[in-house]
């Protein structure tokens, strides 16, 4: 957190960001009122579940949402310029070569019709000058960069030719062609394997450290947030709920949604005795979010809050007792003391003698 | 609901002496590939699942990890015989049904029951979930019309679904709620024997904890045996006391948990347990330290000679190539099909394998041994092969 603002002034910084989707039962508000910063080199994590508006939000800053009826306001500031307030055409300018995206499902994101090569230079091609040989040769290259196996010949199958490995290895190189200040990658490893997922995590973070770019990368997995990203911004029915940097979010958690996500995955070197304690009920519905605190119907600290807090007040997000940079969104008065003697001992017991 | 939150969903303990339900004996599943034209003749075979064997206790579960193509659903899917076997021995309390006709069938499949990946394409999206989960009961006979319908919101109560919402559709429910509509269905009948495949990879992280914990509660309360398919290594660790892990149609290797996790002897595994991520990385930053694997996995068609995992091995040697390392018992519940097994870091300079396979130390055949051929045999003996002093001992 410190020195990204030691430059001048973050690369990205999303302010604000509100989202709407009007529907004939209403308005479902996917993102409401988002705000995080990311300097170049940086990564942030956003985690949630389905439905928590990671991809809505994520969307909207690469300008997925024009030409629907959705509704946008706030400010995605970008190197200095407001994204929401370029034109349809600026905005096409921008796509692709300032900030790209890598999708989940590569079979689904790629042309079936199309060779893989011919896709990649495509998107060369439409923000650079040159010919159909350059960009083809510039895409043996990143083929060759991004690690598929003899690209001169893989260079014109088709996407069901390649494995899912390296399709998302394609992706990654139709992505990162036009060398983009940011990148956001939309769950990029959650189609894959274990060992597969550690080589596209690997690659990922060899090209950040190459070109410098700043990447958005939306995980349910915590175990990819604390491997890959600076930042961690876990979002709860389109708003954040709790920010700041991965390890003192991970490790000092402040809210109990946070809490939840812990403790509903089982951990690969834990205790095997530790209990799974899931998040009780169902992610709430974005047309009629709960009142208050929109976590306060599955929380089981509420009681914990005097006076119905939690159901009738928003809580802002403000810092935690862990400085400045961590801030959360919840009533609770001692989260800390909470995490430490409730939640701590039930989840990572093994991990209590550090104390 | 209270009390089931309040009372802690321990992960079930290994009963070493529990009677096998099942034995799996050299399963073999192949798939014919044919060539395009007008004779469609058989060019090949996808050896999906080529020889597997291991032993599930009454009441146990065990877990069958790997990555994608590993063979571990048609593993499952042969068990409840959706797929006739190619070859091998599926015995269910003592008896083959490997082989056994659909007639025949019918009874069994009331003691062996599957739970879906999918939520949402495992249930019937025109029938009301009464209809769903009812439908076991009318195939099999077992009740009058009349008495279905109380059997039904017994157990959907069971799975914690309200049991009044039985005249709803499935797209009336979340994905979580479809899984338990999938486990209620698979309980209807009372199983012995559930083979969950992928029970909880399609749902939320919060939803999935939830599953987990409703399986471990069913599995205490009825005392179902558990074959539990999945690729995420964490659940399977939370889930079952044993676990298999499978490359390329084979078993490379079983153990108990705590062996599995923390002592891993087959370099497939041990790359396989460092690819996870892990949330304590957070204290430490950056990526954890990790074994990488190179490549994709090789075509189940055409799997190499020898030792299948070999081309992507950092240990392969001669012998990888031209012997296949049987599945070696190295203690009292644990085995590893490798030829140079042990810890991350201590594997041994020699193949501990030559004895009984019948070879030199660069995979030669030498003349007058033959291979020990029980070697494929499932569960565990009573004496094993020593990896620090090379004899064989016992408990």
């Amino acid at each position: 957190m410190t020195d990204m603002h030691s430059n001048d002034g973050p690369y990205l910084s999303v302010e604000d960001l509100v989202v709407h989707f009007p529907t004939a039962d209403g308005i479902v508000k996917a993102t409401d009122g988002l705000s995080f910063t990311l300097g170049r080199g940086k990564t942030i994590g956003v985690v949630g579940e389905s439905g928590s508006g990671k991809s809505v939000s994520s969307s909207a800053i690469l300008g997925l949402h024009r030409g629907s009826s959705a509704q946008v306001s706030g400010r995605i500031v970008l190197g200095g310029t407001d994204l929401l307030m370029l034109s349809d055409e600026e905005m096409r300018l921008r796509r692709g070569k300032e900030v790209s995206m890598i999708f989940q499902d590569p079979l689904s994101a790629m042309h079936p019709y199309y060779t893989v090569g011919n896709q990649i230079a495509e998107a060369y091609l439409v923000h650079n000058d040159v010919s159909k040989k350059a960009a083809r040769a510039r895409t043996l290259e990143m083929l060759e960069r991004v690690g598929i196996p003899q690209p001169d010949r893989r260079i014109d199958d088709y996407p069901h030719q390649f494995s899912g490995g390296m399709r998302q290895r394609a992706m990654i190189a139709m992505g990162l062609i036009n060398d983009p200040g940011l990148i956001i990658a939309d769950e990029p490893t959650t189609a894959l394997d274990v060992t597969v997922q550690a080589q596209i995590l690997d690659l990922l973070q060899d090209l950040q450290r190459e070109f410098n770019s700043a990447i958005i990368i939306i995980t349910h997995d915590l175990g990819v947030v604390a491997e890959m990203a600076d930042d961690v911004l876990v979002m709860y029915a389109g708003r954040a709920v709790e920010y700041g940097p991965t390890k003192d979010v991970l490790t000092h958690p402040q809210m109990p949604y946070t809490w939840g996500l812990l403790s509903s995955v089982p951990d690969v070197q834990g205790d095997t005795n530790a209990a799974l304690i899931p998040i009780p009920g169902n992610p709430p519905s974005l047309l009629n979010p709960p009142t208050g605190c929109a976590f306060h119907p599955r929380c089981v600290h509420r009681s914990k809050v005097p006076a119905d807090l939690c159901t009738t007040t928003l809580p802002e997000l403000l810092p935690g007792s862990q400085g400045p940079g961590h801030t959360k969104r919840c009533h609770l008065a001692d989260p800390d003391e909470l995490y430490r003697t409730e939640i701590l001992p039930e989840i990572m017991p093994d991990l209590i003698v550090e104390d | 609901m209270e009390e089931l939150v309040a009372e802690a969903h321990a992960p079930s303990q290994l009963n070493p002496d529990a009677a096998p339900i099942l034995e799996v004996e050299n399963l073999q599943m192949y798939f014919p590939v044919r060539s395009h034209g007008l004779v469609r003749r058989v060019v090949g075979q996808v050896q999906a699942v080529d020889g597997v064997s291991f032993q599930l206790g009454a009441g146990s579960s065990l877990g069958l990890v790997g990555e994608s193509g590993c063979g571990k659903s048609t593993t499952g899917r042969a068990i409840t015989r959706l797929y006739e076997p190619t070859g091998g021995a599926i015995r269910f309390e003592g008896k083959d049904i490997a082989r056994i006709s659909p007639k025949n069938l019918k009874p069994i499949r009331r003691d062996i029951q599957m739970i879906f990946q999918d939520p949402y394409t495992s249930l019937n999206p025109r029938h009301t979930v009464g209809t769903i989960v009812g439908a076991p009961l009318e195939i099999h006979n077992l009740v009058p019309k009349d008495k279905v319908l109380p059997r039904v919101q017994e157990i959907l109560e069971v799975v914690g679904l309200n049991p009044e919402h039985y005249n709803r559709y499935p797209h009336e429910f979340s994905g979580g709620q479809r899984q338990r509509i999938g486990i209620a269905r698979a309980l209807m009948l009372q199983p012995k024997l559930l083979v969950a495949d992928e029970p909880v990879s399609a749902l939320d992280v919060s939803i999935q904890a939830q599953v987990v914990n409703l399986l471990q509660d069913v599995q205490k309360e009825f005392g179902i045996a558990f074959l539990f398919i999945a690729h995420d290594l964490a659940i399977v660790r939370h889930f079952c006391p044993e676990i298999a892990v499978m490359y390329l149609g084979k078993i490379v290797e079983i153990a108990d948990r705590e062996t599995l996790y923390s002592r891993p002897h087959h370099p497939y595994t041990q790359a396989l347990l460092s690819a996870v991520p892990d949330v304590r990385q957070a204290a430490v930053g950056g990526r954890r330290e990790r074994i990488r694997l190179t490549g994709d996995v090789p075509s189940p068609i055409n799997p190499p000679s020898g030792c299948r995992f070999r081309t992507r091995c950092s240990l392969a040697k001669e012998i990888c190539a031209k012997v296949e390392p049987p599945l070696l018992q190295v203690g009292a519940r644990h085995k590893v099909a490798c030829h140079f097994p042990g810890e991350l870091g201590h594997a041994p300079q020699t193949p501990v394998t030559t004895g009984i396979c019948g070879v030199d130390a660069q995979g030669n055949t030498v003349a007058g041994q033959t291979a020990d051929i029980q070697l494929n045999a499932p569960g565990y003996d009573t004496t094993w092969l020593d990896l620090a002093t090379g004899q064989r001992t016992g408990a």
